[in-house]
């Protein structure tokens, strides 16, 4: 058993970069499945009970819709998501050569809507741009987090660890400052967790709805008094592939259920 | 206003502790969306069933949370939901019974604020 | 509106079977604000309903007090192999149904 555990640790770190100061190191890596109660576990755990499945039953249906100008459907490209999105989710954001820059999985549905199915983008945070963000990163459950492997991505990573670090808003706090050094203490009642989004698009009980990691930073940012970047902004992006990395081997559970 | 609602149903009938169990989680994670099951000791026959179940809170704009009819097919006298509470206070569950008596159960429950408030736009 | 059902697709004769139903509502209450103070109106389901084969075996009435998207879960024997039919009617004219089939041997 050690002898495996030994093996596996130094393929870990032979094939993953250098832990900074104050990342959490792999095997400490923990969801925030594990700082909620078991109410709301249990809610997250059973597919008929949870109400962020509602919304991947709708992008199911979303991914066979007909529409734009090429008057094409999800599934006329790529088939069956079950097989062809499977292990999707897990890589992004990705670089998009066209762009130059990294994209969220918002944004590549957008790109595809435009690119292939010629039709007008799905707004930020709207529900079906949800659904299908949830459908597809949902075939993806399971599956550990890559993010960040691709080399073209470092120079974005290393900007969104920058503002990872960085104290901001009127209260002065770098996300670091809970998420990197206190988690599993308290603010207000509420565990501190270690910021994994290993479960986006989630359905969050404050929302009472689905939302995506860039709601959830956002709403961060005013927690601390600044003033949150624009939906699908640069720095958002770079932020959620920073988070994505940081999270590297864990399994995504989207969609996942958080207080 | 609890007890108002608690009347309109009721009547001026005696409500006596007892038989009904409120299982909640004494400490919520949020108080948008709290689960909450309640259960009732009934053979569930013909003779001897719960009619309904009637869920109440203190301090909410409204006192009413849910009613629930059951039958003797019911089988189990047993019903999950999930319920808002908008603040620290008391849920009061009451069974009527076949033969038209009151059972109740009463919990507190602590509801704190999430920690960081979202700007609504 | 997305609908989860779930009841065991068989059982036995005389078993209590559990079911459990998730559907999407906002269950707007009608007492929150607008940022400028308007009152947003009331907007929720206000009766489920769950028949067995055409027979009534279980009713809710809803306030808003039920959160959002409604998950109700209730008991029933299981006695013949058929239909379950859901029904949730709501304010603004709200309407969805649902079924799903049993098998009892």
């Amino acid at each position: 058993m050690i002898f495996w555990r030994a093996i596996v640790a130094a393929a870990l770190v032979a094939t993953s970069p250098a832990l900074l100061a104050g990342e959490i190191p792999p095997d400490a890596r923990r969801s925030g499945y594990s700082f909620m109660g078991p109410d709301t576990r249990a809610m997250q755990d059973d597919d008929s009970s949870n109400p962020g499945m509602l919304f991947v039953l709708d992008g199911e249906a979303l991914w066979t819709k007909k529409v734009g100008t090429a008057d094409k459907a999800c599934a006329d490209c790529h088939g069956d998501a079950r097989s062809s999105m499977k292990g999707v989710a897990v890589r992004y954001p990705a670089f998009d050569k066209a762009q130059g820059r990294p994209v969220t999985l918002d944004q590549r549905i957008n790109l595809c809507r435009a690119n292939h199915q010629q039709t007008a983008p799905l707004p930020y945070e709207s529900r079906d741009l949800l659904a299908l963000s949830a459908f597809v990163a949902h075939q993806s459950r399971g599956i550990a987090i890559t993010t960040g492997d691709d080399p073209q991505l470092n120079p974005f990573v290393e900007q969104g660890r920058n503002l990872f670090m960085r104290r901001q808003g009127q209260l002065n706090l770098a996300c670091t400052n809970c998420h990197d050094d206190n988690f599993d203490k308290r603010l207000a009642g509420s565990p501190i967790t270690q910021a994994q989004p290993t479960g986006y698009p989630l359905y969050r009980l404050e929302w009472q709805t689905l939302g995506s990691l860039e709601r959830r930073l956002r709403s961060c940012m005013t927690g601390v008094r600044a003033k949150a970047y624009d939906y699908g902004a640069p720095e958002l992006v770079a932020l959620e592939l920073y988070l994505m990395s940081r999270a590297r081997g864990m399994p995504m559970e989207t969609p996942a259920v958080r207080p | 206003m609890l007890n108002g609602a608690i009347r309109n149903v009721a009547g001026e009938a005696p409500i006596r502790t007892g038989k009904v169990k409120l299982d909640i989680p004494p400490l919520v994670e949020n108080g948008n969306t709290v689960p909450m099951t309640v259960s009732v000791a009934s053979p569930m026959t013909a003779n001897d069933y719960v009619k309904s179940i009637h869920v109440f809170n203190e301090k909410n704009p409204q006192p009413n949370i849910g009613n629930f009819y059951l039958s003797p097919s019911s089988g189990r006298a047993q019903i999950s939901t999930r319920i808002r509470l908008a603040d620290t206070q008391k849920v009061v569950a009451i069974a009527r019974l076949s033969d038209d008596s009151f059972w109740q159960v009463v919990a507190d429950i602590v509801v704190t604020l999430a920690a960081c408030t979202e700007e609504l736009n | 509106m997305a609908a989860l059902i779930n009841i065991p697709a068989k059982a036995k004769r005389g078993d209590i079977i559990e079911i459990r139903t998730l559907t999407s509502h906002i269950m707007e209450t009608g007492f929150r604000h607008t940022m400028d103070g308007t009152l947003v109106p009331r907007d929720i389901i206000t009766s489920f309903t769950c028949r067995y084969n055409g027979t009534e075996i279980f009713r809710a009435d809803l306030f808003p007090a039920i959160a959002a998207n409604p998950y109700l879960s209730f008991f029933t024997v299981a006695k013949e192999s058929g239909k379950f039919e859901f029904e949730w009617i709501g304010d603004n004219g709200y309407s969805s149904t649902a079924s799903a089939s049993i098998t009892v041997e």
